[in-house]
């Protein structure tokens, strides 16, 4: 038998959870963000020249001209950037690209405006305000065409395929006949509104090129920085060698920052033609249009069911859209695929290609909207039923993925159903409607499912532990608030036995290994995979220089050593990692990519929510008073970002079935919401007491740190469980979301004295 | 943003001088003024600073019952105030509706005034708003107007006032004062404090070039049970689709419907000023609390009201909140929970 290293444990209880290791600096405002560099180099000002965008003021046509006089002669003003002085930038594209960040993305590069909102023109200057300012004196002319801007079955194409490479169409079992058999038959049609990511900071990026204009570094707020330095790269015709991109602190991402833009691109085009530093923030009302936004969705669901509950047949058919020279497809009917065990399960999109900015992903993009129309559906079918929400969910419960038709490596829907409804006090419900009035408010409660796929994307890290017993932990990671640095601390100490304390993690620069980025949920257990493969490697080492014939522990078999303290021990006698380290220190790799575990299985956290609200009869307000999410993402690293990651999603959830919209003006195509007062999202005290849980799962195949994502499994399922809650309150079905109080009104019962 | 002077004025008439010349403009908190100089909605070119102005910072009762709030007085401090809390809860509860705590600390009791409009195409420079440019055409009439008025609007102008402030101002019957640039005083009810738009809604206010607004009185409370109900689409930091500042004094009976002796209420969130109508007021005075009763005073409250499309559901829901607030009120003694909590 031959002698072998044990794995690092991963049985190490993390008790109430870990604080952020870089929370003092962004709570006193000392974390540095892409705005805040200064990026200093010998012969530079100061601080950075400061970029202004000009935005189109039309949705489509031709862009005729620009009269940038006043601007290009204001006092302070470097250089004006148009069409006219642009570089030459590769084309748009590919349009279909395995990864679709890493795209060439040019602007200003000619004259067709493609969207409102497209940036026309930067000014630079040597302060905001003076670039602000010049940059409100050049006026546009253009020749205008009429925009298509509204979802429309009827000019909708067949898109080839959904995000994620998804097919556009699955179907199993014969979806016709089961319907037509079901004892119970729902077929109604749901709608969502665009959604806009709206994150703290507004995309911003610092520019700063070497003497000889080759290399350049920019800082930048983005969730995937090596694709970011390939797709920048690829757009100036430089080789990603030439492309230094840094992020390390990130206000929120949401997808929204998957994509780069042109606050990038132009700040890197006007560095390189000043010679100087350039910095080039949005303002929040220009990231509204010149960034993606979470495309509007219609949503026919039909559902059948036997008298029992079994679900016979359900189909759901999303059309959605995307910039007419985007192909995104919002993967709506993802979750319908595998959630519930029906006999017939057929899905299908359509796609409008429109003349609005990019629709892209938003916190679980298809299934934070798609989870609408199915979980609302399950909820009329259960009432039509006479059914419990909960029972029926049970009774649909299935071990093995109904449409890839494999087993999930790990599902515990049915148990997080049942703590959810016992946590909540479900059973204390009525399920007749609008039977619960206290005063003005009627009372309800409601619940859905929540379940979101298993991504690990390729992820490579490095680790150096030096002589002094530092562990320096190195990849082009990205936290865009999600804690994911304090986690990869974490899983280094666990797996090296090397206090937290004594380890750096240092992510955010495309310099280090490249790593995955932050996004679909895939973060942790991509990057935080590769980190524990690296520690697994960095283990090995030193075990085999302790057990040389002349190391410390010589003759000591390695199946006796355990890491801990800082320290490598059998037992009985205990080394010091710092012996065992040459002068230079020891690095060491680790990656992770996409394997056969990805096929045999179908991977998915799931979930369970419960809300309770109270609608005003008197005006159709919704406010929600208790939310209870309960949910199984296999083993939690670090309980409390993981909490805070659950009461963010279902607090979004609040956003998305009450507030979140961004209605197009018909007129001009513009989006009409560009700021946080008329773009709501829910407040502090729209966020009533949430009980967030975590069951403790055994998930055996993801990846070697055996978890799940859990990034985006909050918001999955939250908003059906408020719109399905507001339906027990009132009697109410609203299909058309947000559930704005004018929505109920029409349908709210007289005023009584 | 376009380049300004600053200069801090250090007495009401060197403030009221300095202000005169088109082009200059008081400022306090800055909460308004500052988010529309930056994308130059509104282009100031002398900011003279009003908030080291002395006396203007204190909430005074006299003898008579009279309550003098200073022009600088911070919507926070205000709102927290003994006095107001105890005498006109109904102006506690209508700022503290309003904002956020950080604004409601910069904002001041004159500056809240004047606050401008949060229409949609008011804040768009791409967009068309007879506000900003007399003349320029109206794109919230047939576009996103789900927010705007539906009475005392014209053809020009459908912004709402968005004070809520001003919404309980008006039922309590505030007068402004106001320092010329002369240097003479002179008071403005607050019922004709702000102007209807007709043909020219750049022009909001009773105020003249070089006002200075000094302060205002609230006369002694009327008789009866303040509230302010706001009505919005989410609990916090949002502004009102419809808000209703009411004063009911009634005779709760506990079996039978309370007498109303009388009754006074402004709606805020539905027109181009706070809005009050005394003939619906009238048509509840001294009398028991019926539907008729209400649905009279909602008909005259209400009268010439019409949608534009989006903001059509504002006509029904003004009508229940008004209605329920006046029934809800007359039969409470206890105040109403707007929170949805219990």
């Amino acid at each position: 038998m031959t002698d072998t290293l044990p794995k690092a444990p991963l049985d190490t209880p993390f008790g109430p959870g870990i604080d952020r290791v870089e929370g003092p600096l962004k709570v006193t405002g000392t974390a540095p963000y892409a705005n805040e560099h200064t990026a200093r180099r010998i012969g530079s000002p100061t601080h950075p020249l400061v970029g202004f965008m000009v935005l189109s003021t039309i949705a489509k046509g031709r862009l005729v001209s620009l009269d940038t006089t006043a601007a290009r002669t204001s006092p302070g003003v470097r250089l004006v950037l148009t069409r006219d002085n642009a570089p030459p930038q590769n084309d748009w594209g590919p349009l279909v690209a395995r990864d679709r960040f890493a795209r060439s993305q040019p602007a200003l590069h000619d004259d067709r405006i493609r969207f409102f909102g497209q940036p026309v023109a930067l000014v630079v200057a040597d302060t905001l305000e003076t670039a602000r300012a010049a940059a409100q004196t050049i006026s546009a002319t253009y020749e205008p065409e009429t925009p298509a801007v509204t979802l429309d079955e009827k000019t909708a194409i067949i898109p080839p395929t959904l995000n994620g490479f998804k097919p556009t169409r699955t179907s199993i079992g014969d979806f016709r006949n089961s319907y037509a058999a079901s004892a119970a038959k729902l077929d109604v049609t749901y709608e969502t509104p665009h959604q806009s990511h709206a994150q703290m900071e507004p995309h911003a990026t610092t520019a700063l090129w070497d003497a000889n204009g080759e290399h350049v570094t920019l800082w930048t707020s983005n969730q995937i920085l090596n694709s970011a330095q390939k797709g920048i790269a690829s757009t100036l015709q430089l080789k990603p060698e030439q492309v230094r991109i840094v992020g390390l602190y990130v206000g929120g991402g949401f997808g929204g920052k998957l994509p780069w833009f042109d606050d990038a691109l132009l700040a890197a085009i006007a560095a390189r033609m000043l010679k100087c530093p350039v910095r080039v923030a949005m303002t929040r009302q220009q990231m509204f249009t010149a960034t993606t936004h979470r495309t509007a969705t219609r949503q026919r669901i039909r559902i059948g069911a036997a008298r029992d509950g079994h679900l016979r047949a359900i189909a759901h058919d999303a059309l959605s859209h995307c910039a007419s020279f985007d192909n995104f497809v919002e993967d709506t009917t993802t979750i319908t695929r595998g959630l519930y065990g029906a006999d017939a399960i057929t899905t299908s999109a359509l796609l409008n290609k429109l003349d609005l900015p990019r629709s892209d992903s938003m916190r679980a993009p298809g299934d934070a909207v798609g989870m609408i129309a199915l979980e609302c559906g399950l909820d009329e079918i259960a009432h039509t039923l006479g059914m419990d929400p909960v029972a029926l969910r049970l009774a649909n419960d299935t071990q093995t993925d109904p449409t890839a038709k494999r087993p999930f490596s790990s599902r515990k829907l049915a148990e997080c159903l049942r703590t959810g409804a016992t946590r909540f006090n479900w059973s204390a419900r009525n399920p007749t409607p609008g039977q619960h009035r206290e005063g003005e408010w009627l009372i309800g409660t409601g619940m859905a499912s929540a379940m979101r796929y298993n991504l690990v994307r390729p992820s490579q890290a490095e680790i150096i532990l030096s002589q002094t017993g530092h562990l320096t932990v190195r990849m082009a990671m990205t936290d865009p608030g999600t804690g994911t640095i304090t986690i990869l601390a974490r899983i280094a100490s666990e797996a090296t036995g090397i206090p937290p304390d004594r380890i750096t993690v240092t992510i955010g620069d495309t310099d280090f290994p490249p790593a995955a980025g932050s996004g679909g949920s895939f973060g942790a257990e991509s990057a935080g995979s590769a980190l524990y493969n690296a520690c697994e490697t960095l283990r090995l080492r030193l075990a085999r220089t302790a057990t040389t014939e002349n190391g410390p522990l010589a003759n000591i078999p390695l199946s006796t050593l355990s890491f801990s303290n800082a320290s490598l021990t059998n037992g009985t006698k205990t080394i010091p990692l710092t012996q065992l380290v040459p002068r230079d220190g020891l690095t060491t790799q680790g990656s992770i990519k996409p394997g056969n575990e990805a096929k045999d299985w179908s991977q998915a956290s799931f979930g369970a929510h419960f809300a309770e609200v109270a609608v005003s009869a008197v005006t159709g307000e919704t406010r929600v008073r208790r939310m209870t999410g309960v949910f199984a993402c296999g083993r939690i690293l670090n309980a409390r970002t993981a909490r805070s990651q659950a009461i963010g999603g279902m607090i979004w959830g609040i956003s998305a079935a009450l507030f979140e919209a961004n209605p197009v003006d018909p007129r001009s195509g513009q989006f009409t919401a560009r700021d946080l007062a008329n773009y709501h999202v829910a407040s502090h005290a729209d966020a009533p007491h949430i009980d967030a849980t975590f069951l403790p799962e055994d998930e055996p195949v993801s990846n070697p740190l055996h978890i799940k994502g859990i990034g985006e499994v909050g918001i999955c399922g939250a908003p059906a469980a408020i719109g399905n809650a507001i339906f027990n309150a009132t009697g109410i079905r609203i299909r058309n979301f947000p559930i704005t109080p004018d929505k109920l009104l029409p349908h709210l019962p007289e005023i009584s004295l | 943003m376009k380049t300004f002077t600053y200069t801090r004025a250090s007495t009401v008439a060197e403030a009221a001088k300095r202000a005169t010349p088109a082009g200059a403009m008081p400022i306090a908190g800055g909460t308004n003024l500052l988010d529309l100089a930056k994308p130059e909605l509104i282009n100031p070119d002398q900011i003279i600073d009003i908030t080291r102005l002395p006396d203007l910072n204190t909430v005074t009762r006299t003898s008579d019952g009279t309550v003098h709030i200073g022009a600088l007085v911070p919507n926070a401090d205000l709102a927290a105030h003994p006095l107001i809390r105890q005498h006109y809860p109904v102006l506690s509860r209508a700022i503290l509706s309003g904002a956020s705590p950080q604004i409601r600390n910069m904002a001041t009791t004159g500056g809240n005034l004047l606050q401008r409009t949060r229409c949609i195409p008011f804040y768009d420079p791409a967009a068309r708003c007879n506000k900003r440019t007399p003349g320029a055409g109206c794109d919230a009439l047939h576009g996103p107007n789900r927010m705007n008025a539906i009475l005392g609007g014209s053809p020009s102008c459908i912004a709402v006032n968005p004070s809520d402030m001003a919404v309980a101002l008006r039922v309590l019957d505030a007068t402004i004062h106001v320092t010329t640039a002369a240097g003479t005083t002179r008071t403005i009810p607050i019922a004709d404090f702000h102007l209807l738009p007709g043909n020219t809604p750049d022009h909001e206010t009773r105020l003249e070039r070089g006002d200075i607004i000094t302060g205002l009185t609230l006369p002694p409370p009327p008789p009866g049970r303040q509230v302010y109900r706001k009505v919005r689409d989410r609990a916090s930091y949002a502004f009102a689709l419809v808000s209703v500042a009411a004063i009911i004094d009634a005779d709760p009976t506990p079996d039978a419907s309370p007498h109303i002796r009388s009754a006074r209420f402004a709606l805020g969130g539905i027109a181009t000023k706070p809005w009050r109508i005394p003939a619906a007021e009238a048509a509840l005075a001294d009398q028991p609390l019926t539907r008729d009763a209400l649905n009279r005073a909602a008909d005259l409250t209400l009268a010439g009201a019409s949608g534009h499309g989006e903001n059509d559901f504002k006509i029904p829901l003004a009508r229940r909140t008004l209605t329920h607030v006046i029934a809800h009120t007359a039969r409470n003694p206890i105040p109403m929970d707007p929170s949805g909590a219990t």
